[in-house]
């Protein structure tokens, strides 16, 4: 079974990049930094003795995503799991100033990996089998003054993914959308959180176990789906004035 | 790419005494580490592994620190030969999950397998078989490192040799280790066969000790509550990996510390009430009665021999909230260990741990910690000034016998005591100014000891 990771360089990725190496399946690890990615790359190849690849990957350069896809696919093989982990936060207050900044961001959340997601969907659905777990945020359930351009990003992934779903769940093709809290990596390094960050190692198996169950959404920690129904229940007159 | 997310934490060293409040980064590949180096403004820098360095070795106040947990990639490995090229991050409790079941262990560990490989290098650790294998930067060719300047170089034997060596026990002065190449070496089974051989006193200790060179290693605790006749009784371990087809029973140890792993934190019991002379005498007397008098053959598992105290996460907090001190020193002369035995025993400071070796003829140079003669390591709860007076003491008698102790674990030892134990200082300071000359790499015990500045 072949995984193609992308983003592979995050925390998160590497994680589950290791739990299915840890299960003996090959990975092909795709990063815009092509270095970092080897370095992954090379770890998991001893740690675990399975075959990796390690691919540069631009998820802004929609136009090469197709020609990527078949590459992979011809030098290691149909794949069989894609993980969607590539991310940029951002900086929302830049992002205001300057749209060409929120334009990356919703560019690299949403439009990046819906193209990519687009070129592997069209493969998976003619061979009839095939798992496509997108990395989403609870940030992308509801929109809040902090981060809007990325949780819009994220919660148009969502809405793709379900979309996704409903379109391949005929031919057999798995779609999950994992949605995030606070997780121990980059991105939350010395945030005070009001609420506990889980490790990317619990996430990494989380994902896999979700995914080989055929879980649709995933929540992790799985508290966060009660409390983003708590938080979307809220109605915005309110919300407006809270500062969550 | 945002820059560097630099956080406010409070670091400490595993003996919690001090603590320090620092601007920490914890970048998750080269280039996030390289660009936090750059962002660090002109703030000096030291990187910070998994904090198993006891004082103020791994601590920096009023600079920055890179914590180097992530930095943990394996980068090659020949099955032939056993290098393993790694990250600085790396640890040994990585290096042994994944090379332990193919048959290779580490050239040399300490006691915890919670560190990493780049802090082994940084206080060229020793081991129970320093006595043949001597320490960790003799397993060691082609180190990376970035040095104050922004540049990455490698040194080794060959190149930039006086880097190599003033890096090697550097205490991490002479820049951030990026990765290194280390020999791990073919082990036949994850078993050890040891005998353990009960001493009733110093004299019995060196008898067993001389004995025993010929095995691969050696170890003993102490009971250092005793006095008079009887001081210095203990139990000495001595063996090996184990040859191939012979495996490790249930023993008691094994299970106590499958249950120990499994159930106890030592944060449960911060409390700085609970090692004391009381409990730490009824727990040695305990300990020295359970095993048998005589020799025992036994077969363990690795763990309970090579790191008993992993089982217990965080051990290091029973010492309470005041943390505790580690004094290790080696000394040449047999006498100069009696009377530091002598002194501890009736001091009413009790070490709840209490670990005595005879290293073997290295010397490594620089501030490398070992030295040829008797090994003694001791635990004490942070008592404050009769504490710190005693150590004071124990500090002269290990001067006048040219001993050292061991600064991977100090954090109180004088500036002019230093330099009378380490005599190379000057020149190892000489190579450090020279590849840092703006004194980019600093930490309190630099400070301290007038390495830096």
């Amino acid at each position: 079974m072949v995984i193609l990771i992308l983003g592979a360089t995050s925390a998160i990725a590497r994680s589950v990049a290791e739990q299915y190496a840890g299960a003996g399946h090959p990975i092909v690890l795709g990063a815009r930094d092509i270095e970092a990615a080897e370095a992954v790359a090379a770890d998991i190849q001893i740690r675990f003795e399975v075959d990796t690849w390690a691919k540069q990957f631009d998820a802004l350069d929609t136009e090469s995503h197709a020609d990527f896809v078949a590459d992979i696919e011809a030098e290691a093989g149909a794949i069989d799991v894609v993980l969607l982990a590539f991310g940029d936060m951002g900086d929302q207050e830049e992002s205001e100033r300057d749209f060409a900044q929120a334009k990356r961001v919703i560019d690299i959340n949403y439009t990046g990996a819906a193209s990519l997601a687009e070129a592997v969907a069209s493969r998976m659905s003619e061979r009839g089998e095939g798992s496509i777990i997108g990395i989403s945020s609870v940030a992308g359930d509801r929109g809040r003054k902090s981060n809007y351009f990325y949780g819009s990003a994220k919660g148009a992934f969502s809405l793709y993914l379900q979309g996704l779903r409903n379109r391949l769940s005929e031919h057999g093709v798995h779609v999950m959308t994992a949605k995030l809290g606070f997780v121990d990596t980059r991105m939350t390094f010395g945030m005070e959180t009001p609420i506990p960050i889980a490790s990317p190692d619990a996430v990494g198996k989380a994902i896999m176990r979700a995914q080989q169950a055929g879980v649709e959404v995933l929540y992790y920690p799985h508290f966060w789906r009660g409390v983003m129904g708590i938080i979307k229940a809220i109605p915005e007159k309110v919300f407006k004035r809270l500062s969550i | 790419m945002g820059s560097t997310a630099w956080a406010k934490k409070t670091l400490q060293g595993w003996g919690r005494f001090p603590r320090v409040e620092t601007e920490c980064a914890r970048p998750e590949r080269r280039t996030e580490l390289l660009r936090a180096f750059q962002e660090r403004g002109a703030a000096p820098v030291l990187a910070y592994g998994l904090g198993r360095s006891y004082g103020d070795a791994p601590l920096l106040r009023e600079g920055r620190q890179i914590l180097t947990s992530r930095l943990n990639r394996m980068l090659a490995f020949d099955p032939e030969t056993g290098w393993l090229r790694c990250e600085a991050g790396v640890s040994l409790v990585d290096i042994i999950d994944v090379f332990l079941p193919r048959g290779f262990f580490p050239p040399v560990v300490p006691g915890t397998q919670f560190v990493t490989v780049g802090g082994a290098l940084c206080n060229n650790i020793h081991g129970k078989n320093h006595h043949l294998e001597g320490c960790w930067g003799d397993h060691v060719r082609r180190v990376e490192v970035l040095l104050g300047s922004g540049e990455i170089v490698f040194c080794d034997a060959q190149t930039n040799p006086e880097l190599f060596w003033a890096t090697t026990g550097g205490l991490g002065l002479t820049g951030i280790i990026l990765s290194m190449e280390v020999q791990l070496y073919p082990v036949a089974n994850a078993s050890i066969e040891m005998e353990t051989v009960r001493v009733n006193n110093l004299d019995e200790f060196f008898e067993v000790s001389k004995e025993s060179a010929d095995y691969s290693h050696t170890v003993s605790w102490i009971d250092c509550v005793q006095s008079g006749p009887t001081m210095g009784r203990g139990i000495f371990m001595r063996g090996g990996h184990a040859r191939q087809g012979v495996d490790a029973g249930s023993s008691v140890m094994d299970e106590l510390a499958g249950f120990a792993q499994k159930h106890v934190d030592g944060r449960l019991f911060e409390s700085n009430l609970l090692l004391n002379k009381a409990t730490i005498r009824a727990f040695n007397e305990a300990y020295f009665h359970k095993t048998p008098a005589g020799v025992q053959k036994v077969v363990s598992d690795y763990m309970p021999f090579f790191f008993p105290l992993d089982a217990v996460q965080n051990w290091n907090y029973a010492y309470g909230s005041r943390g505790f001190l580690q004094y290790q020193m080696v000394v040449p002369e047999r006498e100069a260990c009696r009377e530091i035995l002598e002194i501890v025993s009736k001091s009413g400071m009790a070490s709840f741990l209490a670990i005595i070796k005879e290293f073997g003829e290295q010397t490594h140079g620089g501030l490398s910690f070992p030295e040829p003669g008797v090994t003694l390591a001791l635990d004490f709860p942070n008592f404050g000034a009769p504490l710190l007076e005693m150590l004071d003491r124990l500090d002269e008698i290990v001067v006048d016998v040219g001993g050292r102790i061991y600064l991977g674990k100090d954090a109180r030892l004088s500036r002019e005591n230093f330099r009378k134990m380490y005599p190379e200082w000057e020149k190892w300071k000489a190579v450090r100014d020279e590849w840092d000359p703006e004194q980019v790499f600093q930490s309190e015990l630099g400070r301290r000891l007038g390495l830096v500045g």
